[in-house]
């Protein structure tokens, strides 16, 4: 052992030091960079900043002034067809194509929907609208009973507004046993029949209900189950009701839908089943119950494993040559289950990096003050786990909503679709068509899918305000 | 000081014997962690569990909510078996309450919401009485002006005395503490253990794992020494500090009091 009191040359004695002076908190120095110090600092630092700054001149000089020339002072504004649009009738350069985005805009936005009844497509794009709105905005208040109005009545009026509702449903649980009633007939769309053995099935399932909880978990447990699912099949009758009567709007089929309309349905509604349905398959992952954790293992790896295309051709061409004769299944409605179902996939594993990420002991301080699993996961964990995982669902939002543009393949036009069947019209055949549908669409996918993105980052921001460190 | 009303009518409806440990033993893995561990702690009782690290002390009192599950023997907390039957396990988690080493508050939550949230949720207490009894425990811990921060805002010894009040909110009849001090600066641990003192005379029954070899003699009935998963010497604690009869605890105690 080295003798530690044995003096050292190297180091001066210490010099006692006792403070005598508080010092009191000063303003911290005023900035004193204007614009060109601050030029040289981030711009001009270094040789190779102020190589990369000049690249970046350069990239925005090559890009920038043709893009404004092509779309903005180039561009042909009006007109009625290709003439307008050519450079040898005009005898100048001729840009973006404006007319042709005019003269095909309602069919970018509606598809073949019928003219007399694109009104409904207009009232759904608003609704939606009025509604959303003011659920993305944190300062307003009622935000309960406007996530009821947005996720849970505006489905239902959208669907009776797109397709016309009138549904002519015949048979309920009982009606597949066997016990069929679909021969007696109604009024106003409505099948009595269908209503009867809607009775009788909420009697036969609340009762069925009923006598398995009382069996596992008690009275208590068993008029619980049984109050579950009265109220459950209440609010289903209540949507059943809506799609079933017969409002007096014609039938509009899916197959006439098109354009944003259709980008719009598949990607909102991609949206807002994958992330509920994605979360109860991330906690369903890491279950404590195999069965359940190897069927959402399963199921994940599924759907991950094959690619959109092969689950949209298959959902649209070989489904029906294994369904039964008489069951036939909406073509759009294919596409959105099996968009949905894809996305959800996504969506768990990201919940699960969140979920991942929750430090145990966040697991026991909950379970210390007594809460059980459901509470904990809902109060406790899913809280911060999505916060931290917002960047990664919004990325698949996004994704989502481009990848909706796989349905033309199964002959579903969304937006890119429509404008593609535009291009095909000689009407409007000139150099710069394909240029201008291109960019144009580009600019509408740009817009959403830039949305979001702000949102979220908003989103984040608010929330890390809250609970800064 | 004044004890606390609504800590003093808890107790007051406890039963007698608070924790009952027959025969407790465990394993991780091959590991032997817990062995034949036998502990009566009535109801009042004030005990300070201590030894060195490894020794299963935090397990012995984790064992008591349920957040590691025994392999043989018995544990009866306020009458309550603990075996897989998930009811019993919440019977017992909301009479016992605990405080870890890293506090575990909800960062996403503010003070009083990390208080009200197992009242409203648990005990299905309406929100304006859940918030009063917050501010009471809040109050108890001297820190009600902080309610509407968060968690991350607070310093550490702030946080782990809002986890105490967190706990309290529960109205539990026993209190478990898992080395409370342990991960806290040397400045705060004072104001810590001044709200566990008062917890104790209260009359508050607490089990607590720790080194505060202080906070021992001046609040604890009986000082048990852990080592290898056993009970090696129990006592109370002027018995236990100035005359340790077995090895091991001599061994440590020299190590820890200078």
């Amino acid at each position: 052992m080295t003798d530690i009191s044995a003096p050292r040359p190297s180091i001066t004695p210490a010099t006692p030091f006792v403070s005598t002076a508080f010092h009191e908190p000063q303003p911290a120095p005023v900035s004193t960079r204007g614009p060109i110090l601050w030029a040289r600092q981030h711009l001009f630092g270094s040789v190779p900043q102020v190589l990369l700054t000049l690249f970046g001149i350069w990239l925005v000089y090559v890009t920038v002034p043709p893009l404004i020339k092509f779309f903005l002072i180039d561009a042909v504004w009006t007109g009625t067809n290709r003439d307008a649009c050519l450079a040898e009738k005009l005898g100048r350069p001729v840009g973006a194509c404006w007319p042709f985005i005019w003269a095909k805009l309602d069919q970018l936005i509606y598809g073949f929907y019928p003219a007399s009844e694109r009104w409904r497509v207009n009232v759904v794009y608003w609704l939606g609208a009025l509604l959303l709105l003011p659920l993305l905005i944190q300062s307003l208040p009622y935000k309960r009973l406007n996530a009821i109005a947005f996720f849970g009545v505006y489905p239902v009026v959208a669907f009776v507004l797109l397709t016309g509702g009138n549904l002519d449903l015949q048979r309920f649980v009982l009606g597949w046993l066997g016990v069929d009633f679909s021969t007696i007939g109604g009024a106003q769309g409505l099948r009595i029949g269908f209503w009867v053995d809607y009775v009788l099935s909420t009697v036969l399932l609340t009762a069925i209900a009923f006598g398995i909880s009382r069996f596992l978990a008690g009275p208590e447990g068993g008029r619980s189950a049984a109050q579950t699912t009265l109220s459950v099949l209440g609010v289903l009758a209540v949507v059943l009701l809506a799609v079933d009567i017969d409002t007096g709007l014609p039938q509009v089929e899916t197959r006439l839908w098109g354009g944003l309309l259709v980008t719009l349905v598949i990607a909102v509604t991609g949206i807002t089943v994958s992330l509920p349905f994605g979360i109860l398959l991330a906690l369903g992952r890491r279950s404590k119950l195999q069965l359940v954790k190897w069927l959402c293992i399963i199921f994940i790896e599924f759907w991950r494993g094959v690619p959109l295309i092969t689950v949209l051709f298959f959902a649209t061409y070989m489904l029906p040559l294994f369904l039964p004769g008489r069951f036939t299944i909406d073509g759009l409605l294919r596409a959105l289950v099996g968009v949905a179902l894809f996305a959800s996939a996504y969506m768990a594993e990201v919940v699960r990096g969140g979920l991942q990420a929750i430090p145990k002991g966040q697991y026991e301080g909950a379970m210390a003050v007594g809460l059980r699993s459901g509470l904990m996961m809902r109060l406790v964990v899913l809280p911060q786990a999505l916060k931290l995982v917002i960047p990664g669902i919004v990325n698949n939002f996004i994704g989502l909503f481009k990848d909706t543009t796989l349905v033309l393949i199964v002959s579903i036009f969304d937006l890119l679709g429509s404008m593609r069947a535009a291009f095909t019209d000689p009407n409007w055949a000139s150099p710069t068509t394909l240029f201008t549908g291109f960019g144009f669409a580009g600019i509408i996918y740009f817009v959403f899918c830039f949305g979001m993105s702000r949102y979220s980052m908003a989103l984040e921001k608010r929330l890390d305000r809250a609970q800064r460190h | 000081m004044s004890t606390d009303p609504i800590i003093a009518e808890v107790e007051a409806t406890a039963p007698k014997i608070a924790v009952e440990m027959t025969g407790v033993n465990k394993w991780y893995g091959d590991f032997h962690v817990l062995r034949d561990v036998n502990l009566t702690v009535e109801r009042g009782e004030r005990l300070v569990i201590c030894g060195p690290s490894g020794s299963g002390k935090s397990t012995l009192i984790r064992c008591i909510n349920r957040l590691e599950e025994h392999q043989k023997g018995r544990i009866v907390v306020d009458g309550i078996e603990l075996t897989d039957d998930l009811k019993r396990i919440d019977e017992v988690r909301r009479e016992v309450g605990m405080c870890f080493q890293h506090f575990n508050l909800f960062p996403h939550l503010t003070i009083l919401e990390n208080c009200t949230l197992a009242p409203m949720w648990v005990r299905k207490m309406p929100k304006k009485e859940a918030e009063d009894l917050a501010m009471h425990f809040l109050e108890k811990v001297k820190i009600p002006h902080q309610a509407h921060k968060y968690p991350g805002q607070l310093s550490g010894g702030q946080q782990q005395r809002v986890a105490i009040a967190r706990a309290l909110c529960m109205r539990p009849r026993i209190m478990l503490f898992d080395e409370p001090t342990s991960a806290l600066d040397p400045e705060m641990v004072k104001e810590v253990l001044d709200t566990m003192v008062s917890l104790a005379q209260d009359g508050m029954t607490m089990l607590c794992v720790t080194h505060e070899m202080g906070f021992a003699r001046q609040v604890a009935n009986r000082v048990i020494f852990m080592d290898a998963g056993q009970i090696v010497e129990m006592n109370e604690p002027n018995a236990f500090f100035s005359n340790p009869q077995h090895e091991r605890t001599k061994l440590f105690l020299s190590q820890i009091l200078h």
